[in-house]
């Protein structure tokens, strides 16, 4: 029970810290946005130009420093790696091209789902469809094989980079780009975005906080652990809301979304279909990257460059609603996740050679 | 005692396998894991199971075993 005690008061810290970034400066019910943050940091180095989501966002930096530092303290960090990379990189796309199809990771979804967005709901739908999914696979014997152990400084080097691009924020380094105007000019003072990660990736660290391993353990397992640290977002991101007076409760006029509920539903289904594959949601993605993981790493960077194919070929979403463009990759996005999904499951393969090959 | 080896395998591989294999040997299971987050998700879902758990460590892992 302390256990789970322990998951609920991060997410009770994770909930109230979103609804404050927003009173420091991030777009409503952005406190935190892993997809969008990622998507901001793609445009803030150039790799795509839309010029209202380009920043450094160092909440993100936060997370994985964070994720590191404690890591090392508790002695959890070790620099593992070599679980079907590239697939993973994949995944990585698919799953941001899927949360900007929606406007958001599935943090955000619940966070938008606190300020009263209804279009949240449709998302929620989707994601938790594309669990099942996921999860159906999972017990056909789906996985991307094991990791191995790797030289230490393999694991230091995501940290690093993180902590090198936060210098670079900080000396003001004239190539870096910054929106002027849209939700990526909006933004918490740097020290204060660059803490509240630091506390976010110790917190989410300790606990394993994941918000699709909340739905998904409840399924399989019926382990309610990490759905109660879901829920305790919500409802705490719920009650700031309410206090500080950002509820607003509908379908129309929500910050940064849209109601093109159909591709609300499908963008969530890949994005949870996707995090299933991958063994975490982008948040735990993060974390894990910043305990040593070089696959987590190297799916961040699936997801930096699925932001920047997104804004580069018009497929992200805006309040106007989806793009054409959007709608086919999300599809074809989803080809690809059923590709992945059977070439490592044991449907399409026989239980022996897919246990032979996994003993080599 | 059946025993098997969740080392490398990422979320939710390790419990899925424990739960794969205690359904098969219900009378007890050896489980090799590498990480806390494996050793405290297989912890969670054998204590529910009612199995008594005893840990030791094997040089850098952990080898759970699991006795009704």
């Amino acid at each position: 029970m302390n256990e789970k005690k322990g998951i609920i008061i991060a997410g009770a810290v994770v909930g109230i810290i979103s609804v404050l970034l927003v009173i420091f400066g991030n777009p409503v019910n952005m406190g935190f946005c892993i997809a969008c943050f990622i998507r901001d940091i793609a445009g803030g180095i150039g790799m795509h130009r839309a010029p209202i989501v380009q920043y450094i966002r160092p909440e993100i930096i936060g997370l994985v420093l964070g994720a590191f530092i404690i890591s090392m303290k508790s002695k959890e960090f070790q620099a593992k790696g070599g679980s079907s990379p590239f697939t993973r990189f994949v995944l990585g796309i698919g799953v941001m091209i899927g949360a900007l199809m929606f406007l958001g990771c599935p943090l955000r979804m619940v966070l938008r789902l606190a300020g009263g967005d209804l279009n949240a709901i449709l998302g929620i739908a989707g994601f938790v469809v594309g669990i099942f999914v996921g999860v159906y696979f999972l017990n056909k014997g789906f996985n991307l094989k094991r990791n191995y152990n790797l030289p230490k400084f393999e694991g230091y080097l995501f940290p690093i980079v993180n902590l090198g691009l936060f210098v670079l924020l900080l000396s003001g380094f004239s190539m870096l780009i910054f929106s002027e105007e849209g939700p990526g000019s909006m933004h918490a003072p740097i020290w204060i975005a660059l803490f509240a990660g630091l506390i976010v990736g110790i917190l989410a660290q300790k606990t394993r906080l994941c918000m699709v391993g909340g739905t998904r353990d409840m399924i399989m397992f019926k382990d309610s652990y990490l759905l109660s640290g879901f829920l305790a977002i919500l409802i705490f991101a719920f009650i700031g809301n309410l206090i500080l007076g950002y509820f607003n409760l509908g379908f129309a006029e929500q910050p940064v979304a849209h109601t093109d509920g159909l591709w609300n539903f499908l963008g969530m289904v890949l994005v949870g279909w996707g995090s299933v594959l991958l063994g975490g949601c982008p948040l735990r993605q993060l974390i894990l990257a910043g305990e040593g993981n070089a696959d987590s790493a190297v799916t961040v960077m699936g997801s930096l460059i699925g932001a920047a194919i997104a804004h580069n070929f018009g497929l992200a979403s805006s309040p106007a609603g989806a793009t054409t463009n959007g709608k086919v990759a999300v599809l074809i996005c989803l080809v690809l996740v059923i590709l992945i999904s059977l070439a490592n499951s044991e449907i399409l393969i026989s239980k022996k050679t897919l246990t032979k090959s996994r003993n080599n | 005692m059946e025993k098997i080896d969740t080392r490398g395998m990422s979320c939710p591989q390790p419990v899925l396998m424990t739960k794969n294999a205690i359904e098969e040997h219900p009378e007890g299971l050896d489980i090799l894991v590498d990480n806390n987050t494996a050793k405290n998700n297989i912890t969670r879902f054998l204590k529910n199971l009612g199995y008594n758990l005893e840990y030791k460590q094997e040089s850098k892992d952990i080898l759970i075993e699991a006795r009704k």
